[in-house]
């Protein structure tokens, strides 16, 4: 059974505050708590007990997937691989949330690696959120890898947030698109104290009309530090974009890196990479009606990350 | 409601000291609409940023409905009382036209009311409240936008500077005919607007001339106004634009 830790938890990472309806597994301290499967969706446990495998049906239209992953006990470390395999023309949502709560003096870390295999004209909407609590020192790391393999005419969008509590992430995510293949990024962070967040994509648009958009919106206080490092490689007729905007407060550092590769001439790519400080009179302006200047910055820091 | 007593501004730079605010005493009475205008660089900007809260005076003292707030800040201006439209209005990226709106009026308004406010100042609310208040708003629209965080603040004391700045000849025909109703209602206390259109000055109660940092001229309209027209402190905003109707 889970704890009401776990359940607070859950409720951060994935906006559960029940067993959720359709297929869900759910993982807790390293053990399965509990799995459903429906008629379109089933998961299966990898015979080595690595991870899980997750079966989409073709055409399964408008149902969810629900995987979170809760660790509550100090000096955890796991690595699981989740694959999931998404039918032709589906039409599905899948929430993957990790939270950790470290109350203990080791580390806790959680290491998903998770691959796609988007059918043919299917769209999925992946929505990922990463949570820390806990004051023990033991640190709280999340380490996501994704992989994702695009048919023709799918598409993707990812959305991915970490707002709270993480002290260290190294994020990779890696994409191969084939014809007409689309995929949408959105991710949105915001680093405390002295935590770190890299976070690395590779887009491949191998396929005629293949695109991608992938935006990041950050926020770096304290002294902590990020990273982006986003790549679009694009190998056929396509169009790529890729943007950070990020706002630095105290003594933080982020270093964004946007890259464009165009082998083919009628690659269309383009990078965007902004990083400032909150400005002084967007805080004035707010302080004219009524704020003051903490719940000013605190508006305006929700707002960009909203 | 308002008193400004001696009030003198200036700053300092590598040692070249600049009054802006000169020795200014001031008294503005309830309900009513005044426009400060003067040539550029005579210190109106500066002057209702002093009213605001935004810079402090090197001298002097301000009377708001009998407290003196010369110390006080911007926040706490504003909680009292005090609004300030921007002349240049600021762009967030994120913060949404209602977010705004809400924030202004200190409550979590429907859309619905939001509407109130945004018809008020010529702006569909369906088409509006969702947009970002980013760089995809034109100057005008921004302009609007801020006019109506001032009504929905529905303070005491509201004081715009130069609304008309930087916008297009087409939404300034609009933003004319907003302060002519703000003028017409006058519910909302007292209007200080800062700007040298002919068409604000003529539905003035009242005319500050604010010369080199100094008032040089105050007074009704119609004993002021005749004196200005043609001087670049009452100017037209387009002579062919006057000869056509709106």
């Amino acid at each position: 059974m889970i704890d009401e830790l776990q359940k607070r938890i859950l409720a951060e990472v994935a906006d559960l505050h029940s067993v959720p309806e359709g297929a869900y597994n759910l993982r807790a301290n390293g053990k399965l708590e509990g799995r459903n499967t429906t008629a379109n969706i089933d998961i299966v446990s990898k015979s080595d007990g690595s991870g899980i495998d997750i079966y989409i049906k073709p055409n399964t239209k408008n149902e969810s997937v629900h995987i979170p992953v809760v660790l509550s006990r100090s000096g955890l470390k796991e690595l699981v691989y989740n694959d999931f395999h998404i039918g032709e023309n589906s039409d599905v949502v899948i929430v993957a949330g990790c939270g950790i709560d470290n109350c203990g003096t080791q580390d806790s870390e959680h290491d998903g690696v998770h691959r796609f295999y988007v059918g043919r004209g299917a769209r999925v909407k992946y929505v990922e959120k990463h949570y820390g609590s806990g004051h023990g020192e033991g640190r709280r790391i999340l380490n996501p890898e994704a992989e994702i393999y695009m048919e023709d005419d799918s598409f993707m969008e990812m959305e991915m947030v970490q707002i709270k509590g993480v002290d260290s992430t190294d994020r990779k995510t890696r994409a191969e698109l084939k014809p007409g293949a689309r995929l949408v990024v959105r991710e949105r962070l915001m680093t405390h104290n002295d935590q770190t967040a890299v976070s690395g994509y590779e887009v491949y648009l191998n396929g005629e009309n293949a695109s991608a958009d992938v935006v990041s919106r950050s926020v770096a206080r304290d002294s902590s530090y990020q990273k982006f490092d986003s790549k679009i490689i694009g190998n056929a007729p396509c169009s790529g974009h890729t943007e950070c905007d990020a706002i630095i407060m105290d003594t933080a550092r982020i270093l964004a890196v946007p890259q464009l590769e165009a082998n083919n001439l009628d690659a269309a790519l383009i990078h965007e990479a902004a990083i400032g400080k909150i400005a002084g009179d967007q805080i004035v302006k707010l302080m004219t009606l009524g704020l003051t200047e903490e719940e000013a910055e605190e508006q305006i820091i929700n707002g960009f990350l909203k | 409601m308002l008193e400004l007593k001696n009030i003198s501004y200036g700053v300092s730079d590598a040692a070249v000291h600049k009054e802006i605010i000169k020795n200014i005493s001031l008294t503005v009475g309830e309900h009513k609409f005044i426009v400060i205008t003067g040539p550029n660089g005579g210190g109106k900007s500066t002057l209702a940023k002093l009213i605001a809260g935004i810079e402090k005076p090197t001298s002097g003292q301000i009377i708001f409905d009998g407290d003196d707030i010369t110390e006080k800040g911007v926040t706490e201006r504003a909680n009292m009382g005090i609004s300030y439209a921007f002349q240049q209005p600021v762009r967030f990226k994120g913060i949404q036209v209602l977010d705004l709106i809400r924030i202004a009026s200190g409550r979590r308004i429907t859309p619905a009311d939001a509407c109130e406010y945004l018809s008020e100042v010529g702006l569909c609310a369906k088409d509006y409240i969702n947009r970002e208040v980013n760089a995809s708003l034109s100057g005008g629209e921004l302009k609007r936008i801020e006019i109506a965080t001032v009504l929905a603040r529905g303070t005491r004391l509201s004081v715009f500077d130069e609304p008309e700045a930087g916008i297009d000849l087409w939404s300034f025909q609009n933003l004319i005919q907003v302060f002519e109703r703000m003028q017409e209602k006058n519910e909302t206390g007292t209007i200080i607007i800062i700007s040298h259109q002919e068409r604000i000055l003529n539905i003035a109660d009242e005319i500050v001339v604010l010369s080199n940092g100094e008032i040089c001229e105050q007074g009704s309209r119609e004993e002021i106004l005749p004196g200005l027209l043609g001087t670049s402190s009452a100017v037209d905003a387009c002579h062919k634009l006057k000869l056509k109707t709106y």
